[in-house]
């Protein structure tokens, strides 16, 4: 299968307060590949993923998903992206099926979900509301859906923050198989452990002057 | 379980329905603040009859503005904290019909259960029968404009959470509101025509329906950027 | 899209230096129209013009107080516009003007809310009374004055700009309805015992010094205008070479 371009970026950047808040970034994406985006804390990662999920407009430079322009194919692009931030996105008073259910495409069958549950070791807690959970259950709920998604490019912000070593290994397992199926995505880690084969690009501050 | 379908409507509707009958006292508190206020006025004016029934259009929709901005303030800001926002914000239908299910919701738990007690303030100070029907429908139709208006200066408080600058915002625009809602009343217990501020009421409604989706999503976008 | 960004990026960057030295030129002559306006408006109208029949020279407050109004309600949708204006096509300067035209709004507004109860006193006796015009004035003060707060709710400018116009807007479509529910409410309450000296029945030589101030009000209106935008520019700007150079000069000068 030849590698198609996903994702091309282009002389992106973004202003806060008048200054750019990181270097112009340039980048492509083909499918079956992974992006680890690096930088040093306050560097704009978060910023960039938001860009990335068209939540914030860049300053400047554009963005192309399959060669399209986010206005030409806003809703085929949010179709196709799965994006897990730093939020888990999990409502306390839901429980975990009930949250897993809510973040999943509509159409997941409950065997998936249940398979979800059980890969991310929460099968036992299925009916137990999300606030009896511990902080890292919280974050496994949310990543479960790694499993139920159709989505083809992952935007994963930090997702090994606050998970234990078989949680790791379950993200991992994840993203290779998402890999190996001809997805792609893109991902921060202050971890280098990472076991996934992937490019780096680190963000730079802005140094330069308008 | 649940209905993905009409674009995000009902199932937004659903959850935040679903979010507030979980959390029971979140929904109580503006009923309590309703009912307990209005049982001051009487202490704090005077229990006659007549005085109070001649103050009641404007106390009762005093009340409802009130105890609608007491609650708008939360619309948005526990999604916004735990990151359901950002994933709201990433469907890709119209964000349109999840931003009307939210206020749908809000106001099938605050506006409708305000105008189903009303009735029970009416007797408290002493508000003639014939004004019962119109002050029911003016609620009804009124406090659907003040939550969404209300979610207007919620979206855009957002970073900050409300306060007394959600009040600034909100107050101004709930003005014609609260002019034509107790209008409503006062024109029903003079014996006039009170259809007629009912009508511009329900004008107010269709027109807040039709614009203010478009300046609440506006807004929550600016939310993640605070 | 791509093209248009580009576009923007060099507009946006643009346009505050251009405005900046454009109205350098513009603000001395200005000014000169303003200051011969105001005096010639101010000494006609509380000197020359005939007192009122009925008010007697309490009225002469008008010269100030309906200049003042007339500005601060157009000043509201100028605001609301340059805030579409910068929504739309991401136009800085458009932002930095509407940024201007808050405070400068809410002054006039309370200028005007003061002079008319200064007059309301001799006038209707209170210096208070629920009439729709007063009414809707403090309801465009409230209005100014959300717009300058909702800006500390956001740590970017870019999100405060933006969550301003989205205000403005808000407020536009709101004021007109404000006013005439208003106008409404107070006929019901009130049935025309106030009125006001309609500006088509007074007479041309209390009118026309009228028209000289609310003229020169709009021309005051202006140069605060372009005077505050130009501080915004340079307080925004400040890291742009231009700005730089323009510091170096006027060391240079002294």
């Amino acid at each position: 299968m030849a590698a198609t371009n996903i994702l091309k970026i282009d002389n992106l950047a973004f202003e806060r307060n008048d200054t750019l808040l990181f270097e112009p970034v340039s980048l492509q994406l083909n499918s079956g590949e992974a992006l680890h985006i690096e930088g040093a804390n306050g560097a704009g990662k978060t910023t960039f993923f938001q860009i990335l999920i068209n939540l914030l407009e860049p300053s400047a430079g554009s963005v192309y998903f399959r060669g399209q322009t986010f206005s030409e194919c806003r809703y085929d692009y949010l179709s196709d992206i799965l994006f897990i931030g730093h939020q888990s996105g999990v409502k306390a008073t839901l429980s975990v099926e009930e949250n897993l259910r809510w973040m999943s495409p509509d159409n997941t069958s409950a065997e998936k979900i249940a398979l979800a549950l059980q890969s991310v070791g929460l099968e036992h807690y299925a009916n137990i509301p999300c606030y009896r959970l511990s902080a890292g259950q919280h974050r496994r709920v949310a990543l479960a859906r790694l499993v139920t998604t159709t989505a083809s490019l992952w935007y994963l912000d930090e997702p090994f923050a606050a998970l234990d070593k078989q949680g790791v290994a379950f993200i991992e397992g994840c993203m290779q198989q998402h890999l190996n199926s001809g997805g792609a995505m893109v991902f921060s880690s202050h971890q280098d452990l990472v076991k996934i084969e992937a490019r780096s690009y680190r963000l730079q501050s802005y140094r330069g002057v308008m | 379980m649940y209905n993905y379908l009409s674009g995000g409507f009902s199932a937004y509707l659903y959850r935040d329905l679903l979010l507030g009958i979980r959390n029971k006292t979140d929904l109580v508190k503006p009923l309590i603040f309703f009912l307990l206020i209005s049982a001051l006025v009487p202490l704090a004016i005077a229990p006659e009859a007549e005085r109070l029934a001649q103050l009641a259009p404007g106390i009762i929709w005093i009340l409802a503005v009130l105890a609608t901005l007491l609650s708008v303030e939360r619309l948005f800001s526990d999604d916004l904290q735990d990151g359901s926002l950002e994933q709201m914000l990433l469907s890709p239908n119209m964000l349109i019909l999840p931003i009307l299910g939210k206020i749908a919701a809000h106001w099938l738990m605050i506006g409708l259960p305000l105008t189903l007690l009303s009735p029970l303030i009416g007797i408290w100070f002493s508000l003639p029968v014939v004004a019962v029907i119109p002050m029911i429908l003016s609620l009804a139709l009124g406090t659907a404009v003040l939550s969404l208006i209300g979610a207007v200066g919620a979206a855009l408080t957002l970073p900050r959470q409300g306060g007394v600058l959600l009040a600034l915002l909100v107050m101004p625009l709930y003005m014609p509101v609260l002019i034509f809602g107790s209008a409503t009343i006062q024109s029903a217990v003079d014996g006039l025509d009170w259809t007629a501020p009912l009508a511009i009421l329900a004008a107010f409604l269709a027109i807040a329906i039709a614009l203010c989706p478009l300046a609440i999503n506006a807004g929550l976008r600016l939310a993640k950027n605070g | 899209m791509n093209l248009n960004l580009q576009w923007t990026w060099f507009h946006r960057l643009g346009s505050p230096r251009w405005f900046y030295q454009k109205t350098q030129r513009w603000l001395p002559w200005l000014s000169f129209i303003m200051l011969s306006l105001l005096i010639v408006g101010l000494v006609w109208g509380l000197a020359y013009a005939p007192p009122d029949a009925k008010q007697g020279n309490s009225f002469r407050i008008i010269y100030v107080h309906v200049p003042a109004s007339v500005v601060a309600l157009a000043g509201y949708y100028l605001m609301a516009i340059a805030g579409a204006v910068g929504l739309i096509w991401r136009i800085k300067l458009s932002y930095m003007l509407m940024r201007s035209a808050a405070p400068i709004g809410a002054a006039l507004t309370f200028i005007a809310l003061v002079t008319g109860a200064i007059w309301g006193k001799p006038t209707w006796g209170a210096y208070w009374v629920w009439d729709a015009r007063i009414t809707s004035m403090l309801i465009l003060l409230f209005l100014y004055i959300g717009v300058m707060a909702l800006r500390h709710t956001y740590s970017s400018h870019e999100a405060a700009d933006k969550a301003s116009a989205i205000l403005g807007l808000v407020g536009m479509v709101n004021v007109p309805i404000i006013y005439k529910s208003v106008d409404w409410w107070q006929t019901l309450h009130q049935p025309a015992t106030i009125k006001f000296t309609g500006a088509p029945s007074m007479h041309p030589d209390m009118f026309m010094p009228l028209v000289v101030m609310i003229v020169g009000f709009y021309i005051f209106y202006a140069v605060s205008l372009i005077l505050f935008t130009r501080a915004e520019i340079l307080r925004r700007e400040y890291r742009a070479s231009w700005v730089k150079q323009l510091v170096t000069d006027k060391l240079a000068e002294k």
